[in-house]
């Protein structure tokens, strides 16, 4: 878990939701890339971020694309958000004794069929899951996220506030550890679009 | 105490590895070559275990060349990339995972543009500017931190090679020998003398 180092966040909005990553790849604490993004678009409404084991994250990522290509063709359909998060947990429950060293984070907007509704969740290694109404964290800056988010996040953001919001708190709180950093990105998921900016963060 | 570097600049891939064959503490062999050419333009520097390496750079060459006669064209340096990274993955948890670290160049012939992937034994994979494996990154990282220019000409480029080995030489405690280097761009994949 923190041979790689990083970390992820997602926040709740109003009718939005936001997930960040940063872009450090290390090993130990000798940094390989700054170039490494941790968030990925499974639809274009739902983003997976994961931090943990840099090679499981590249691994899960082809893994939840095969899936995720499955399901659509299956069921005619885009996966909803909420079945995404269990189709997640499954994959990381099946290897339960031997298992991928990463913590997934989960966001985005449900389909106009079920309202168009924020959503967010979170996992631990083995698939555990965590609804979250209001951020879920995960990687090497966790407590950090964890107390900034607390103290900054409130209910009923809107996009551009949301984003003030999540990325002060990404920031600063990377910037208290060593092992995540070197910039980062945050994408804004509406129901109408997504908008994604990277961050100018402290390059040490 | 093996150690690799390797560097783009515009339109080239650098690729440069000691040249000892080391066993505990006695130098067996120094004229190793530790770069494999994997195609026409398509560079592959590996370090690691001993006997885990050869063998596992063959495996990576002989596929790769299976790919080429198959499909009449090689594959690209980012899917050729991912390919060995994912050989890599599905051996680390295996009974018996290849211990192997990896810098893979290329020239993508399409784009004309030089990639460089860094690529370690646990399956992680690195697009990157500039990259190193062994002892002697901690260093090396560092002058690339400051002298690397991607827009360099392959005069500048082994100007700033040469400082890399140049500080090897000069601070890790056992001294390499020499060094061999191969370059990938446009005409392909070839050694040359520093």
């Amino acid at each position: 878990m923190q041979i790689n180092g990083g970390s992820v966040i997602a926040m709740v909005g109003k009718n939005c939701v936001a997930i960040a990553s940063d872009l450090r790849l290390g090993n130990q604490a000798l940094t390989v890339a700054t170039n490494f993004e941790k968030v990925f678009p499974v639809t274009d409404r739902i983003y997976l971020g994961m931090a943990g084991l840099a090679t499981d994250v590249l691994t899960l990522r082809e893994r939840f694309r095969f899936r995720v290509n499955m399901y659509t063709i299956k069921e005619e359909r885009e996966i909803e958000p909420e079945t995404f998060a269990h189709l997640v947990s499954s994959t990381l429950y099946e290897r339960r004794f031997g298992p991928y060293f990463i913590e997934p984070i989960i966001a985005g907007i449900t389909s106009p069929a079920k309202g168009s509704k924020p959503f967010i969740a979170g996992a631990d290694l083995i698939g555990c899951l965590n609804f979250a109404k209001d951020f879920v964290v995960v990687g090497t800056a966790s407590d950090e996220l964890f107390g900034i988010a607390e103290g900054l996040w409130e209910p009923d953001l809107e996009p551009e506030d949301l984003f003030e919001t999540i990325s002060q708190t990404f920031l600063n709180a990377v910037d208290r550890d060593a092992f995540s950093g070197w910039g980062a990105i945050v994408h804004i998921i509406t129901p109408e679009k997504v908008i994604t900016r990277k961050l100018q963060a402290r390059m040490d | 105490m093996e150690c690799q570097v390797a560097l783009t600049g515009k339109g080239y891939v650098l690729v440069a590895a000691d040249t000892v064959a080391a066993r505990s503490i006695v130098k067996m062999k120094h004229d190793e070559d530790k770069i494999k050419v994997l195609g026409s333009h398509l560079l592959m520097s590996y370090s690691g275990e001993p006997g885990d390496t050869v063998q596992f750079a063959e495996y990576i060459e002989r596929n790769l060349r299976l790919h080429q006669i198959r499909y009449l064209q090689p594959l690209r340096p980012s899917p050729a990339a991912a390919w060995i990274r994912r050989q890599l993955a599905d051996s680390l948890r295996s009974r018996s995972p290849y211990s192997v670290n990896l810098l893979v160049g290329g020239y993508d012939i399409a784009t004309s543009e030089p990639h460089l992937y860094w690529v370690d034994y646990l399956g992680t994979l690195a697009h990157v500017p500039y990259a190193a494996q062994g002892y002697g990154s901690y260093f090396v990282l560092s002058l690339l931190d400051r002298y690397h220019n991607p827009e360099a000409t392959l005069e500048e480029g082994i100007e700033t090679l040469k400082r890399c080995i140049a500080e090897m030489e000069k601070r890790l405690i056992v001294g390499l020998g020499k060094f061999k280097v191969k370059i990938v761009d446009k005409d392909g994949a070839r050694e040359i003398e520093l």
